[in-house]
């Protein structure tokens, strides 16, 4: 009897603190709402919204709803995530073997990366990209083209953008390529279980990825034009360039600052997962004949991939929360349209707030609990 | 005299094989050296790409001809196996130090050579390097925002207390030391509330009232960091706690407070306390945007330090808790003076992470209006008489934020040492 109070109690005093507190803040929020005038819904999520985003994927003006003011600034968000976790993984994973090279002198480099851009607020380099290193690039008219194609301004980053025909056939000649490589690499295990054989599966599945997109442009009627940006002065002083793709200087500013803030804690997780296995499994696997590659793709790389893989996904979560940092430099991403444009148009705080809180809460759980399920699959089982 | 084979170098020619590397390897670097620093091309008699890589072909036959294995000479194998394993490697150093090189001339004439500090106004700044009297000249603004002139004493006194009364740990005497953690976790942070509110924000014994819209700069900074650094210590090792509990609610209700917290981006947070908070309190309540946010950073770090103390929790083997449990102690008997204690020394580092991020993250408060260093910085600027100096502004902050954060990252790594304790 005594221990079971001793249970319940506790229990019930938490829950009533929580009902409390939240039954304080909602009927506080009824009152506040009441005299204010404002009534609670998403109702306002339907219309028009009435402003303008400056960079956006899909189409959108002032004309569309509000929901469709949220998907631009998610996929914005999307986007700048994207691009920083390809280019800080590829940093990152540099900088990580670089700090284990036996050269003393690449090893301090890449410590020196590593201490240096770590211990910077990631919202100074922002700031810094921006404001100070990117507004030194030259104006329009002023810049030099590089490779004759693309034209690094102050006004973004011009490049030719593809123009494709027939894409979809070249689309369905890779996703060809990555079936056949799926059943050849099974069928090569199944030959070293059997018979012992080894098949050169590397080079057959690069071999593969490159000819068969290839071969669609020589009979699948498939082209690729570049559409190259060329200058267009639009009054005395002030050029633009048109065609092509434009990429705005607030994305290069946060991508750049994004991904090498977020490659030194990836580069740390790469290092402390070679330096997690041991030397002797190096050296078992060099004793039963395997050769270097081997070793390293068949022992050293899986068990490796293990350690290194969950704090980099954290790492991933980490910079798409801090891609909100954008608001500070105008990139239209989620927080800087939803949270702050729609939220100062219609002054509905609770349910802006509580939409931008949502999402970013079901892409971090949803992304944590994926890797859960791998940490499972992958965890060692012992007896 | 042996033959001598360069493609092989060996012991036998030793000292023909090291006088020519070394001497083209110095070549190279002499090359590399005068371009940098005197803007002489020694060997502008050839064509422009060869003239270019030159340094690198002398270098890496330099370093291949000194490539001796066992050469009996300790430096030189030393020096081949730091930095000149194999001609990748080679290729490789001398990448590096040619950048070094490189880049010195460049950075010490923005930073020193041909920059300013003379001179009160933007005019003074006539060099091609940085302008610094720009800093010295705002440099009040940004470590003491708004605060008016003549009364910043006022917080330069509240710092000093602080700092003196956080070393009174270092002067206890052993009857005192067992309420040192009482001090820290409690006593402390109260004096440290007096003292901020009654000395920085004034309004009693005869100070006048400055409003924390006025507070700014690096001193915001620190009071942020400050506040929220004590108060989520607490609160995060409660939630780690409540994390292990075995009651079911306690549990689910902390498991969903640090997940919530976690999953949202800090900048979100801050935009809920200062537009969605004020909507959750009684209508004639009014807090303070500074205590707001304080509040807001406080739970969001709580969250983060609960998860690194839930990692100490788990580390400690079970024989811990069993132990405790039969000498006769209740749960908080047992955390407060077995568990806890260990757990805690094990967490160091995670805790020092966790406050580091703490510390980087304050910048982001002025999505709040409230203008801590960084912001200060964009806001002088945009000063119509001060225009075009973002550089310096931010190379100046980040230099700050540097030596503060890698200060912190070092002790941490002191202290990790200082607490080991062999298992």
């Amino acid at each position: 009897m005594n221990f079971k109070v001793k249970k319940i109690v506790p229990q019930l005093i938490t829950l009533a603190l929580v009902f409390l507190i939240f039954g304080f803040f909602t009927f506080n929020a009824q009152v506040n709402m009441d005299n204010r005038g404002i009534e609670f819904g998403y109702g306002f999520l339907t219309q028009e919204s009435s402003f303008d985003v400056q960079f956006s994927l899909i189409e959108y003006d002032g004309s569309h709803s509000y929901a469709r003011a949220y998907l631009v600034g998610l996929l914005n968000t999307l986007l700048v995530a994207f691009i920083g976790i390809i280019i800080s993984t590829i940093i990152g994973v540099i900088i990580g073997i670089a700090r284990l090279s036996p050269n003393y002198l690449i090893e301090r480099s890449a410590a020196f990366y590593v201490e240096f851009f770590r211990n910077i607020p990631l919202l100074l380099q922002i700031f810094f990209w921006y404001f100070a290193a990117l507004r030194a690039l030259p104006l329009p008219q002023d810049a030099d083209s590089i490779f004759g194609v693309s034209y690094l301004t102050i006004k973004g980053f011009f490049v030719p953008r593809f123009v494709w025909e027939n894409l979809d056939i070249f689309f369905y000649s890779i996703i060809a390529a990555i079936i056949s490589i799926v059943v050849i690499k099974n069928y090569a295990r199944k030959l070293q279980e059997n018979k012992g054989k080894q098949l050169p599966v590397f080079s057959i599945s690069a071999g593969l990825l490159i000819i068969l997109p290839l071969l669609t442009f020589l009979i699948g009627g498939v082209s690729l034009d570049f559409e190259v940006p060329v200058i267009k002065q639009l009054s005395t002083t002030s050029f633009i360039y048109e065609g092509g793709l434009g990429i705005p200087p607030e994305l290069i500013a946060l991508t750049l600052a994004l991904a090498l803030y977020t490659a030194t804690f990836i580069a740390e997780c790469v290092r402390a997962g070679i330096q997690g296995i041991s030397k002797g499994q190096k050296e078992a696997a060099a004793s039963i004949g395997l050769t270097p590659n081997q070793v390293l793709k068949l022992v050293i790389m899986p068990q490796a991939l293990r350690i290194i893989i969950p704090p980099t996904t954290n790492q991933y979560l980490n910079l798409t929360k801090n891609s909100s940092l954008a608001a500070a430099i105008a990139y239209p991403d989620l927080v800087l349209v939803f949270a702050g444009t729609a939220l100062m148009q219609t002054g509905r705080a609770i349910e802006i707030v509580s939409i931008t809180m949502f999402t970013y809460l079901s892409i971090s759980l949803s992304i944590s609990l994926l890797m859960n399920w791998y940490n499972k699959k992958i965890a060692i089982k012992e007896k | 005299m042996n033959k001598l084979n360069f493609l092989k170098p060996d012991k036998e020619n030793l000292t023909t094989y090291l006088y020519s590397g070394a001497f083209l390897f110095l070549i190279a670097i002499l090359d590399v050296f005068l371009g940098a620093f005197f803007e002489i091309n020694i060997t502008s008699f050839l064509p422009d790409f060869i003239s270019f890589i030159l340094p690198f072909i002398l270098g890496v036959v330099g370093l291949h001809l000194i490539r001796i294995e066992f050469s009996g000479i300790n430096n030189l194998d030393l020096l081949n196996k730091k930095i000149n394993t194999n001609n990748f490697n080679a290729v490789l150093t001398l990448l590096i130090i040619f950048i070094i090189i490189k880049s010195i001339p460049p950075i010490m004439s923005w930073f020193v050579l041909d920059a300013n500090i003379a001179g009160d106004t933007k005019e003074a700044c006539t060099g091609s390097g940085a302008c610094w009297t720009y800093i010295k000249i705002w440099l009040r603004r940004f470590v003491y925002g708004m605060y008016p002139n003549e009364l910043q004493w006022r917080i330069n006194i509240s710092f000093v207390l602080l700092i003196a009364l956080a070393f009174v740990g270092y002067f206890a005497t052993e009857k005192l030391k067992k309420f040192l953690t009482l001090y820290y976790v409690i006593i402390y942070p109260i004096i440290a509330f007096i003292l901020i509110y009654y000395l920085i924000s004034g309004g009693a014994f005869g100070l006048v009232w400055v409003e924390t819209g006025a507070w700014g700069g690096l001193s915001l900074t620190f009071i942020v960091s400050f506040f929220c650094l004590i108060f989520c210590f607490p609160l995060g090792m409660f939630l780690a706690l409540g994390r292990r509990s075995v009651l079911p609610t306690v549990r689910y209700i902390s498991i969903g407070f640090i997940e919530f917290w976690r999953g949202v981006p800090l900048i979100t947070v801050l935009f809920m306390s200062s537009v969605m908070f004020p909507m959750f309190l009684p209508e004639d309540f009014f807090m303070d945007k500074l205590v707001r946010v304080i509040i807001a950073i406080s739970l969001f770090e709580a969250a983060y330090v609960a998860e690194v103390i839930r990692g100490g929790l788990q580390a400690l083997p079970r024989g811990q808790y069993d132990a405790a449990k039969s000498l006769g102690m209740g749960y908080w008997k047992m955390h407060i003076f077995v568990i806890l204690p260990q757990a805690l020394k094990l967490v160091i580092p995670g805790i020092a992470n966790t406050f580091l991020a703490l510390v980087k993250d304050t910048p982001l408060i002025f999505v709040v209006g409230l203008l801590e260093i960084v912001g200060m910085l964009n806001l002088a600027k945009t000063n119509p008489k001060w225009l075009g100096f973002a550089m310096e502004g931010y190379v100046f902050a980040a230099i700050i934020f540097w030596i503060i954060c890698y200060a912190m990252s070092r002790y941490s790594q002191n202290l990790e040492l200082k607490y080991k304790t062999e298992r």
